[in-house]
Order: C-alpha cells, then sequence, then structure tokens
C-alpha cells in the first residue's frame, strides 16, 4: 500500500512563503521575513527529508496526482508528481542546499534595503525548481523551467537600478529563452508523435523503439532538441554567454541559483530523458561533444579572470560540461553524482566568496586581494576544501565523482578523457590560483567607499574596513555544513553505491561488456588524473606564491592569445555583431518606426485628427443666428417632405 | 362658373395675398403689423364663405383685435425703427428659400394632382357658436381645459419674463457693439 | 363654386409668406408676426377641410391653435421685451452669444 506523500507540499510551501513576504514582507522587520523564509524553505527541505526516510517502503516509480489541468481529446496534462531515486537525489540536493543559502543570506542580505524582496524571490525560485525536478510531465517541468528562468532573472537583477545588473538580468532571460524555443519544438514532436506528455506514457512507448544507429531519426531530433534547451539552461556552447554576467546577482543567488541548483536542471532534464537518448547515439554523441568543448573551453577563460566571482562562474560552466559529458558517454548516474557533489562544493566556493568579498568590504577584484588567511581564518579553511574537492584531490566529493565521469568517458572513447583530464589539470591550476591569489601572499587591498561600486557590489553598508574581518555566525554555518559535505560526500560512490543506487532509474539496458583487466586500467587513470590535479596544485603555486612576477611574463609573451582568451574570445562581441545588433536595427527600422510609430500610432492620431477637423467644420452650423437656424429647417422639412411625397407616389 | 361666390373668394384671397407680400416687403414692422391686420380681417371673410361663422367672428376679436393689438404696442412701447440691413446667413438665403420654394411647390402639386375641382359650397358647414359649443364642451373638454390653464401659465410667464427685474445684477446687461 | 383646391392652394401661399417672411426679415417682432402669418393659413386649410368633408371639429381645433397663438404671442413678446432690455437691439443677426 503506497502511502501518500502528499509530495505537493514541497514546492507549495516555499510559495507561501513567497506569497506572505511578497505581500507583507515590506511593511515586516527584518526578524520577520527572515523567519517567513527560513521557515518555508527548511520545512519544505523537512518533508523532502521525510520523503527519503519513508523512500524505502514506496512503490517506485510513485506518482501524485493534484488536479486535473489539460484534457484536450486524447490529451492529458495535470498537476501530478513523480518521484523515483534521481527525483529524490535531486529534491534533497535542491531543498538541502537551497535552506543552507537562504540561512547563509540572512546575514549576507542583512543589510540591504530590499531584504524582504530577496527572500521572496528566492523563496519563489525554490517553488519553480521544485516544480521542475517533481513533475511528472515534460509541460509541469516545463513550467518550472521558465519560472526558474524567471526567478534568475529577477535575482540576477536584483539590483536594477544599476545598469549592467539589469542587462545582465535581460541577457540571461534572453539567451535561455533561446534554449527554451528548442526545447519546446522538442516537445512538440513528442506530443505530435506519442501524443502525451506525461513521462510514464511517453518512456513506455518509446521503449520498445530501436535504437537508431543507422542515421537520425524522430528520437535524434527529439534529442538534440531537448539538448538546445539544456544548452540554455546550463549555460553550455553555444548559449552559455549568459552565466559569466549573471554575477552581477547577490552572491547567494548565484550560489544558489547559478551553481548549485537552475543550472543543473539541464542535466537532469536530459538524465530524465534518457530513454531517449539511449536510442538516439547521434544526439548522445552531439551532447557528449557539447559538454567537453565547453569543460575545456570554460576552464581556459577561467585562468585569466581577476574577478573571483567570474572565475568561478567559468568554472561552473566548465563542470557543467563535465555532467554533459558524462550524460552524453550513457553514464546518467555519473553525471547526475557530479551534479550533487558539485552543488556541495561550488555552493561552498560562492559562499565563501561572498564572506570573502564581505570581509574585505566590496572588492571583488583578486588584484586587490591577498594574504587573507590570516584575517579570515575560518572561510580560508572551508575554501582550502572546497578548493581541493573542485580539483579532484581524494578523498574529497570531487574526486570520487569526476574520476567516475572520467571513467566512463574512457571506456567510450579515449579522446574524451584525454580533453578532460587536461581539463581538470586546468581546473585545479585556476581554482589553486584563486585560492592562492586570495589568501596568500600580502594584503594588498585599499578601502573602498560606500558610493562606488563596492556598496552596490554585496549590499553592504560601510563598515568603515580599516581590516578585512570574519563573517558573522550566521554566514560561517552553512558554510562549514557544506563543506563537511564536500569532505564525505563523494564517499557515497565507494563500490558504486550511488550508480546502484540510481540503477532502477537508469537500469542497464545497454549493459556494456566488461572487459579484461578494466579494473586495473580504472586505478591506473584514477592514479593520472590524481596526479594532474596536483600538478595544478603546484603549477599555481609556482607561479602566484613562489615567483609571482611570473605570470605577468608569460601573458606578455603570449600577446595576442592571451588578450583573446582574457576577453572571453570575444564570444560576445561576435554575437552582438552577428545576432544583436541586426535585430535591434531591424526591429526599430521596421517594428517601432514603421509599424507600431506609423500604423498603429498614425491611425490612431490620424482617427482623432479626422474626428476633429470633421467637427470643426460642422461646428460652423451651430453659429447662434436664428435665420440660418430657419434655414436649415426650411431645407430639411422639404427634404423630408419630398421624401414623403416620393415614397407615397411610388406606391 | 363665375358666380359671385367665387368673386369673393377671389377679392378676399387677393386682399389677403397683397397683405402677405406687403408684410415682406415693407421696412418699418408698424406697417408690417397692419399689412397683418389686413391679412386676417381678409382671412376672416374667407371663413365666413365657408360658413364659420363662430371662426370668423372669434378671428376678428380675437386674433386682428387682441393678438395684434398688442404686438402693435410693443412695437411702439420698444420704438423699433426702420430695419437694418445686415448681413447674418448666408444659409437662410441660400438654402431656406429654395427648400421653402421645393416645398411649396411639391404641396401645390399633390393639391392640384388629389383635389380635382369638388367644389365647396358657401355656407357649406354653418358653424354656429351653440354648435361649436357643444362640441367644445363634450368631446373636447380636456383640451379645453388644458388650453385655458395654458393661457394662464402664458399670463403668468409674461408678467414674469417682461417685468423690469429688480434683483441686482440681473440679466447680463451686454451692449452690444456694431 | 369654389373648388377646395382653391382654398389649398391660398392656405400655401400665404404659408410660404410667412416661411419666406422668417428667412428674410432682420426684425425680430417682424420675424414673429410672419410666425402669426403662417399659422393663420394652417387656419385657413383647418377650415376648408372641414367645410369639405363635414366635419366641424376642424372648426374646433382652429379655435385651439387660435388660443395657442394668444399664449406664444404673449410669451414671445414679453421675451422680445426681455432680450430688448439686455441687448438693446431688435436685429436678430446681433443676438448671437450661442455661437459655438
Amino acid at each position: 500500500m503506497t502511502p501518500n506523500l502528499n509530495l505537493w507540499l514541497i514546492p507549495t510551501l516555499p510559495l507561501a512563503g513567497a506569497a506572505i513576504n511578497g505581500f507583507f514582507g515590506k511593511k515586516s522587520s527584518r526578524g520577520a521575513v527572515s523567519a517567513v523564509g527560513l521557515f518555508f524553505s527548511g520545512a519544505a527541505f523537512a518533508w523532502a527529508l521525510s520523503v527519503a526516510l519513508r523512500f524505502s517502503s514506496l512503490e517506485l516509480p510513485y506518482q501524485e496526482y493534484l488536479a486535473h489541468w489539460i484534457r484536450s481529446g486524447n490529451f492529458t496534462v495535470d498537476f501530478a508528481f513523480y518521484l523515483d531515486q534521481l527525483s529524490l537525489v535531486m529534491l534533497l540536493v535542491v531543498t538541502g542546499v537551497g535552506f543552507l543559502i537562504h540561512i547563509y543570506s540572512v546575514g549576507y542580505m542583512w543589510d540591504d534595503p530590499s531584504y524582504y524582496r530577496f527572500f521572496t524571490y528566492l523563496n519563489l525560485f525554490m517553488f519553480f525548481m521544485l516544480t521542475l525536478v517533481l513533475a511528472n510531465n515534460y509541460l509541469l517541468m516545463f513550467i518550472g523551467w521558465e519560472g526558474v528562468g524567471l526567478a534568475s532573472y529577477l535575482l540576477i537583477g536584483f539590483w536594477f537600478t544599476k545598469d549592467s545588473a539589469a542587462s545582465a538580468g535581460k541577457k540571461a532571460f534572453i539567451v535561455n529563452r533561446i534554449g527554451d524555443f528548442g526545447f519546446l519544438i522538442g516537445l512538440f514532436l513528442v506530443i505530435q508523435h506519442f501524443h502525451s506528455l506525461n513521462f510514464s506514457a511517453v518512456f513506455e512507448q518509446v521503449r520498445p523503439i530501436a535504437p537508431e544507429t543507422a542515421g537520425a531519426g524522430l528520437l535524434t531530433a527529439i534529442g538534440i532538441l531537448l539538448m538546445v534547451g539544456a544548452c540554455g539552461k546550463s549555460a553550455q556552447i553555444p548559449l552559455y554567454v549568459w552565466l559569466p554576467d549573471a554575477m552581477e546577482g547577490p552572491t547567494p543567488v548565484s550560489a544558489l541559483i547559478h551553481a548549485a541548483t537552475m543550472v543543473t536542471a539541464g542535466v537532469y532534464m536530459v538524465s530524465r530523458s534518457h530513454l531517449i537518448f539511449e536510442r538516439a547515439p547521434l544526439a548522445l554523441t552531439v551532447v557528449a561533444i557539447i559538454g567537453t568543448l565547453t569543460a575545456l573551453f570554460a576552464a581556459t577563460i577561467g585562468v585569466t579572470q581577476t574577478d573571483i566571482k567570474k572565475v568561478l562562474a567559468y568554472s561552473t560552466v566548465s563542470q557543467l560540461g563535465y555532467m554533459f559529458m558524462a550524460c552524453g558517454v550513457g553514464a546518467f548516474s555519473a553525471g547526475i553524482f557530479h551534479l550533487m557533489t558539485h552543488a556541495f562544493f561550488k555552493g561552498l566556493l560562492f559562499l565563501g566568496a561572498g564572506s570573502v568579498i564581505h570581509a574585505v568590504g566590496g572588492e571583488q577584484d583578486m588584484r586587490n586581494m591577498g594574504g587573507l588567511k590570516t584575517y579570515i581564518p575560518i572561510t580560508f579553511s572551508v575554501m582550502l576544501i572546497a578548493t581541493a574537492a573542485i580539483a579532484g584531490i581524494p578523498p574529497l566529493a570531487g574526486f570520487w565523482s569526476k574520476d567516475e565521469i572520467l571513467w566512463k568517458a574512457y571506456e567510450a572513447n579515449p579522446v574524451y578523457w584525454v580533453i578532460g583530464a587536461i581539463t581538470a589539470f586546468i581546473t585545479s591550476f585556476y581554482m589553486f590560483r584563486l585560492l592562492f591569489m586570495t589568501f596568500w601572499g600580502d594584503y594588498k587591498g585599499i578601502n573602498v567607499d560606500d558610493h562606488g561600486h563596492a556598496h552596490a557590489a554585496h549590499g553592504h553598508s560601510e563598515h568603515g574596513h580599516g581590516e578585512p574581518h570574519e563573517s558573522p555566525m550566521v554566514m560561517l554555518a552553512p558554510l562549514m555544513i557544506l563543506a563537511f559535505l564536500s569532505l564525505v560526500g563523494g564517499l557515497v560512490g565507494i563500490h558504486n553505491a550511488f550508480q546502484h543506487f540510481l540503477d532502477p532509474v537508469f537500469g542497464s539496458e545497454f549493459p556494456k561488456a566488461v572487459t579484461e583487466g578494466a579494473g586495473n586500467t580504472e586505478w591506473l587513470l584514477m592514479g593520472i588524473s590524481v596526479l594532474f590535479s596536483i600538478a595544478g596544485l603546484v603549477l599555481a603555486y609556482t607561479l602566484y606564491v613562489a615567483k609571482p612576477y611570473l605570470p605577468q611574463k608569460i601573458a606578455d609573451s603570449l600577446g595576442r592569445f592571451y588578450s583573446a582568451v582574457l576577453n572571453k574570445y570575444y564570444v560576445d562581441e561576435l554575437y552582438a555583431k552577428i545576432f544583436v545588433k541586426p535585430l535591434v536595427n531591424g526591429s526599430t527600422a521596421v517594428l517601432w518606426q514603421g509599424v507600431d510609430r506609423r500604423v498603429i500610432d498614425d491611425t490612431v492620431n490620424n482617427a482623432a485628427d479626422g474626428a476633429r477637423h470633421v467637427s470643426d467644420e460642422v461646428r460652423h452650423m451651430q453659429s447662434g443666428n436664428l435665420r440660418s437656424y430657419a434655414g436649415w429647417i426650411a431645407a430639411g422639412a422639404a427634404v423630408v417632405l419630398a421624401y414623403m411625397i416620393w415614397r407615397g407616389v411610388a406606391r | 362658373m363665375l358666380n359671385i361666390h367665387l368673386i369673393l373668394f377671389l377679392a378676399f384671397g387677393a386682399v389677403a395675398v397683397a397683405g402677405a407680400v406687403n408684410l415682406l416687403v415693407q421696412r418699418h414692422p408698424i406697417n408690417s403689423a397692419l399689412s397683418l391686420i389686413a391679412v386676417m380681417a381678409a382671412l376672416a371673410g374667407e371663413y365666413l364663405l365657408l360658413g364659420a361663422e363662430f371662426v370668423a367672428a372669434v378671428q376678428v376679436i380675437v386674433y386682428a383685435g387682441a393678438i395684434m393689438v398688442l404686438f402693435v404696442f410693443v412695437i411702439m412701447l420698444l420704438n423699433a425703427g426702420v430695419e437694418e440691413e445686415t448681413k447674418g446667413s448666408r444659409v437662410a438665403i441660400l438654402f431656406g428659400i429654395p427648400g421653402m420654394l421645393l416645398g411649396s411647390l411639391l404641396v401645390g402639386w399633390i393639391v392640384l394632382r388629389h383635389s380635382g375641382t369638388e367644389a365647396v359650397a358657401v355656407g357649406a358647414l354653418p358653424g354656429a357658436p351653440n354648435t361649436i359649443g357643444e362640441l367644445l364642451f363634450h368631446e373636447f373638454l380636456l383640451p379645453f381645459e388644458i388650453t385655458s390653464i395654458l393661457i394662464l401659465i402664458a399670463i403668468m410667464g409674461a408678467v414674469v419674463l417682461a417685468s423690469k427685474s429688480t434683483v441686482s445684477g440681473g440679466g447680463p446687461a451686454q451692449k452690444v457693439n456694431n | 363654386m369654389v373648388p377646395l383646391s382653391y382654398y389649398l392652394l391660398l392656405s400655401g401661399i400665404l404659408f410660404a409668406c410667412g416661411v419666406t417672411g422668417f428667412l428674410i426679415k432682420r426684425n425680430i417682432i417682424t420675424i414673429f408676426m410672419s410666425i402669426e402669418l403662417m399659422l393663420n393659413g394652417v387656419n385657413l386649410s383647418f377650415v376648408a377641410f372641414a367645410a369639405h368633408w363635414h366635419v366641424l371639429a376642424g372648426q374646433v381645433f382652429v379655435f385651439f391653435v387660435m388660443v395657442v397663438a394668444a399664449a406664444e404671442a404673449a410669451v414671445g413678446l414679453a421675451i422680445i421685451i426681455a432680450v430688448y432690455r439686455t441687448r438693446e437691439t431688435l436685429n436678430v443677426d446681433q443676438v448671437n452669444l450661442l455661437k459655438l
């Protein structure tokens, strides 16, 4: 007997929090707003935990019907929820990390004048993300998909009075929409051929279809289109350009949305649709190639960036590339594993960066930091743990998940492994570079005034910074919890326990033949990747601690190539030239001047003018002159008389 | 066909038309008023030809004897002079006159088409006061009473409108600038 | 014996003269008198028809027309006096404050 889990509570609790804070938050005290925000996100987390505890007694997949939505002929889409191991993992990650970030935000955003608005949007985001994760059909998932895009826009542009923040929000939303267009076309194809959007219905119909090894077919088309949507949401090539700009938002937003949860929605969606992808090898290859290239590409850009949050942004793009690489070689559970560990250490990195920024009074340029390990030791320790985790140093979380991916990539095609390993080296290098530039050496900080970007950058009021200081406990506690998770979170990967947990979802339909000596190869590759990570650490140490004059010399010698990387390979400029400018010009000339001004405005204006002119002419009848009135009456009477006579005579 | 009835009709008719035209032609209102009195007298004669004795008597007593006298009094009271030649409205001449001509022609055409040469005898319908009275107080009692109230209202209205206003600042006293 | 149409034509001529007077005259009292002329013309028409159809109600109606004309003349002349007092003119072209 499957108990009723009341899954609908999980998304709606944060929605209630958003509504309460949205309507009443403006007049409420900070304490009240915080209490509401924390209570509802915490309640969602608690409920998710209770679901997890009861998980073993469930018959899976567990579906819960909430309300009827679309019933159109044979096509049915309802508000219904779907729970299986994959959803459970996503659920726990989203609610857990989300709740921690809510706690952190209480401290980080305390001095911001729009405190209540932040928590409203944050809770709203949680609602949409949880809808996305728990949906039992593609359409409800798409609603969550769009909703998180909306929340992202609202939160990136949180300080909307700042032009760059407002533009960044717009950019994020618009680039996302391009991806969503592909997603929608994919959904239309699904509806057309499978007559439903419910996961169970669609997958049941997909299961008997043979893999399209001969070439591109329906499933390949659907797969590629779904991947386009994922590229937009999860910032892969070519739609990644919004993520670095999204760093304009407050740091907790970057941590929650652009590291731990929203950007992983694409990975979740691809994993959820794995049945389709497994039967479309071409689509899978596209996924893998995009993921791999993105991982390498973003990592190279991350090497040159000087803004601490931008480095982390490109790092996120790169790690997402790893997840797609995993999905692309069919190792969906490895991708999800990395998603989980990434949420831990990337969330930690962002929150730690926020703590650093708070400590130095709003400065985000790493060249103005340094030597902070003596000033902010706790932040330093957690950042160290997180950096080690992302670099893949055993036995931290990142090592387990990244290695799993690299191994599966090697099994599919060694080229993927080579690129992945090189990227791992570069990742380790730029992450330790970040660490060393921020925490080693001498403090190069300037006291930043409250006007100028420092104040706006992190919503802090000036403390009269003379010296960097540690963050309050409310910010440090989530850091420590995430640090703990980064330490032990990877251990669920031992003996492929995590993969076995997700087996009922991803199934071993196409089991790969276990080759002889596979175990030894695995150890060998593991060793090589650890070596690469340590090499990255050593290189970073050399360049940024031991011989700090070197980086500039190397940059100079690389000349043009270096400045290209520094300028993100001029991709934004390229897009602006090819897409944005013609579109804006065309829109101005045709739609604004032509249609809006000349057709719509002029029609209305001319109608009004015409009415006025006509009335100006007719006005002369009202002359106040008795005789002219008499004249009109006489003439009118004659006309009426003539008409009556004509009618009468005609009979 | 030339009987006394027709001759009298034409005589009275000629006087009536002459008076009407004279009303149009004269420039001083008092002359027009006197012409109108002539018209009314002629019409009284026409009524007699049709046998409407009571109506003819009332025409002379009320219309010519009271209403026109009132007109003459007002003309003298206001010291109306010769009419000024102002060009007030082109419409009146441009549309009104043709309209009036068209209407008249249409009516005339209809009349001539339909009425033929049926004659009306002299004194065809004697309208003696007692017969009129009977009608007035039996079938037309309500209109009769209402008209008496109408006259009452008219009296009151005339008194109010024409009295000199004793309230300060009554009526916009705007001199006309020529 | 006079045909009915002769009476009606005479009535029409008088009415037409009244309308013309209304249109071309400038003195307000003269215009008023043209109205009376019109009413007279109509009265003649009523009486003529009454005689033609032997219906006495036509003459009764003439009686009512005269009553109404009397009332109207009284009130109308009172208004003319009031207008003369304020505008100091009897020229109807100069009483045009209602011009838009």
